[in-house]
């Protein structure tokens, strides 16, 4: 029986918030930006700690990119804050040349992302954010997937040198890693181990997958899951050494099939080990307003998708 | 510096502006000449920079942002005459596997250049954070930009504006190269931007003008933009210039905005162009 403590539930963004708090604690140079968004984005416990280093941009997400950049000039270590939708698409060109091509030490940390911000609806929902950063050149990508998770990644991002975009999410979501956990940008934990089929997941999709270990187990299928947190750089060797034994591979991710988790994954099988995929995803359409479990079932990236997913993948092998 | 001795190298950086663009047959010849005489002045006599010790943080020298990177070959040209990087250099502009992009960048480690521009409109923004990071690195030194008059049609220059002043960003001097064209034609026939001095003081920003091609004109009101900064306010110099400076053809039309001279065009502009510190 696969058992998995629990230590209690809360949000991912909850945990970029205590994250940034700690490392303005530890590290003068962090500095925090944000888009008139910090009660969102859990910024304002260190706004209140350390107003000197906070920068309230206003509703100007284009000026908070370029300003961030630019505050690299001089040894400071910039966060913006705002959701996911407004840190990607809406400023992919700032990030593109003053981030990105310039090789700047920004983190762009991104709330809300995905189905499960919920009843804003499709014009926030922004599936397409992972693809738009994986592509660009010297940025990292990174999607913990629960509230311990996310502070750990917040504090990794600090220590590492060049651009990251770090993306969490708006609900309450078991907390199922270790507190003291260390992040480790570029390397994946294998979650749970098993021999019939490799689900591969990030962000909220992780707990999704590990349900659905639970449920194979029943139907007598030992599922292995890796939990992918950083999507780029990717952790090639855990895929490769995970398909090797279960000779098929599931991804799961709250992302459009395009570009996503999903891809990189199909990418490196066919350059390396070509094997039966399934995608958990969303297909190419928009979302919509509703609450973050009714639009997981509606979009198909539930508990119940993954099961299917792997069971579909197991007899294509 | 004497304004002899500007001249002279202003001369000089004119002739590598259209030597670079008509080696390549492409770049942006006309806003470059224009702006010839402020960046010499700035690289010769203006800024407190150190070329041989550059280095990306630039702690306690004055930064220097072009926003409007199109024009990179007179920025190119006055950071090698000024000692950045060896003039001989400026010969592989746009070339395969130069450090010369069209656009500036820093991705190549090219001495000089912070911060990639070309997408327009980026860089005010860029240079606030790096004075609001001298300001919490007790860092006197100033920061210093320049954009282009068709540039401010950008939105996120005046999301960057309104920022600056809210902030009190009052260690940053930005000019605009004020001379009304843009590659398709007519600034006021494209977008008009109407009363610029009463835009950028409705901002909150103090707004200074100057002659972009008198360098008595330009030491004063630079000093004087120098003696306003710590006073809570930006700063801003509308600087008219004429597009195409020096040469001839080139003057009061936009057509040499982005395109080179051929053969003949270039020879005719280098004859009106004196060579005085020795070409590439």
């Amino acid at each position: 029986m696969i058992e998995i403590e629990v230590f209690g539930k809360k949000d991912t963004r909850s945990g970029f918030g205590e994250g940034l708090l700690e490392l303005g604690r530890n590290n003068p140079d962090v500095l925090a930006l944000c888009a008139d968004l910090t009660g969102s984005l859990k910024m304002d416990a260190f706004q209140k700690e350390f107003p000197e280093r906070f920068f309230q941009v206003g509703i100007a997400e284009a000026n908070m990119i370029s300003i961030a950049a630019g505050m690299t000039i001089g040894g400071k270590i910039p966060f913006t804050g705002t959701f996911a939708n407004f840190s990607t698409g809406r400023v992919y060109d700032q990030i593109r040349q003053s981030v990105a091509y310039s090789n700047k030490n920004v983190k762009i940390a991104a709330s809300h992302a995905g189905l499960t911000l919920g009843e804003d609806g499709a014009t926030h929902q922004i599936l397409e954010d992972i693809g738009m950063m994986k592509m660009l050149p010297n940025m990292t990508v990174i999607v913990p997937a629960d509230f311990n998770q996310t502070k750990q990644a917040t504090i990794a991002c600090a220590a590492h040198e060049g651009p990251v975009y770090l993306r969490f999410g708006r609900p309450s979501v078991p907390i199922f890693v270790k507190p003291d956990a260390k992040f480790i940008i570029g390397k994946a934990d294998t979650i749970i181990e098993g021999t019939d089929v490799t689900i591969i997941a990030c962000g909220h999709l992780v707990w999704k997958s590990i349900e659905a270990a639970q449920e194979l187990e029943k139907q007598g299928i030992s599922a292995e899951v890796i939990n992918m947190h950083t999507i780029k750089p990717l952790d090639e060797q855990a895929v490769l050494q995970s398909v090797a034994k279960t000779k098929c591979v599931v991804t799961a991710e709250e992302h459009m099939y395009n570009g996503g988790l999903g891809d990189s994954i199909a990418q490196l099988l066919a350059r390396t080990n070509p094997l039966p995929q399934e995608y958990v995803a969303v297909n190419d359409t928009f979302g919509e307003s509703g609450t973050p479990d009714d639009l997981m079932k509606k979009y198909h990236i539930d508990t119940p998708d993954v099961v299917a997913a792997a069971l579909k993948v197991i007899s294509r092998k | 510096m004497e304004n002899s001795e500007l001249k002279r190298i202003a001369s000089q950086v004119r002739r590598d502006i259209v030597r670079m663009v008509a080696a390549v047959s492409s770049g942006h010849p006309g806003g470059s000449l224009g702006c010839a005489d402020f960046f010499t002045l700035m690289y010769f006599e203006v800024l407190k920079q150190d070329p041989k010790k550059f280095d990306m943080n630039g702690k306690n020298e004055d930064l220097f942002f072009l926003s409007n990177g199109h024009i990179s070959p007179v920025w190119y040209s006055v950071l090698a005459r000024s000692g950045y990087f060896p003039v001989a250099e400026l010969s592989t502009f746009r070339k395969i596997s130069s450090r010369l992009q069209g656009h500036p960048s820093p991705a190549k480690g090219l001495e000089g250049i912070r911060m990639a521009s070309g997408s327009l409109g980026q860089g005010l923004s860029n240079a606030i954070g790096a004075a609001q990071v001298k300001r919490l690195n007790v860092d006197d030194a100033l920061v210093y930009t320049l954009h282009g008059d068709g540039e401010l049609q950008e939105g996120q220059i005046w999301e960057a504006a309104m920022y600056a002043a809210a902030h009190k960003v009052d260690n940053l001097i930005a000019t605009i190269d004020y001379n009304g064209r843009q590659i398709d034609g007519d600034v006021d026939d494209v977008i008009t931007l109407g009363n610029l001095k009463e835009k950028w003081q409705a901002f909150g920003w103090y707004v200074l003008e100057m002659n972009g091609h008198d360098f008595d004109d330009m030491r004063k009101t630079l000093a004087e933009a120098k003696a306003k900064t710590g006073h809570g306010k930006p700063i801003v110099i509308l600087m008219t210039t004429e597009m195409g400076q020096g040469v001839d053809y080139m003057m009061g039309t936009h057509k040499w905005h982005g395109s080179a001279p051929n053969a003949e065009q270039l020879e005719s502009a280098l004859n009106q162009l004196e060579e005085t510190l020795g070409d590439y």
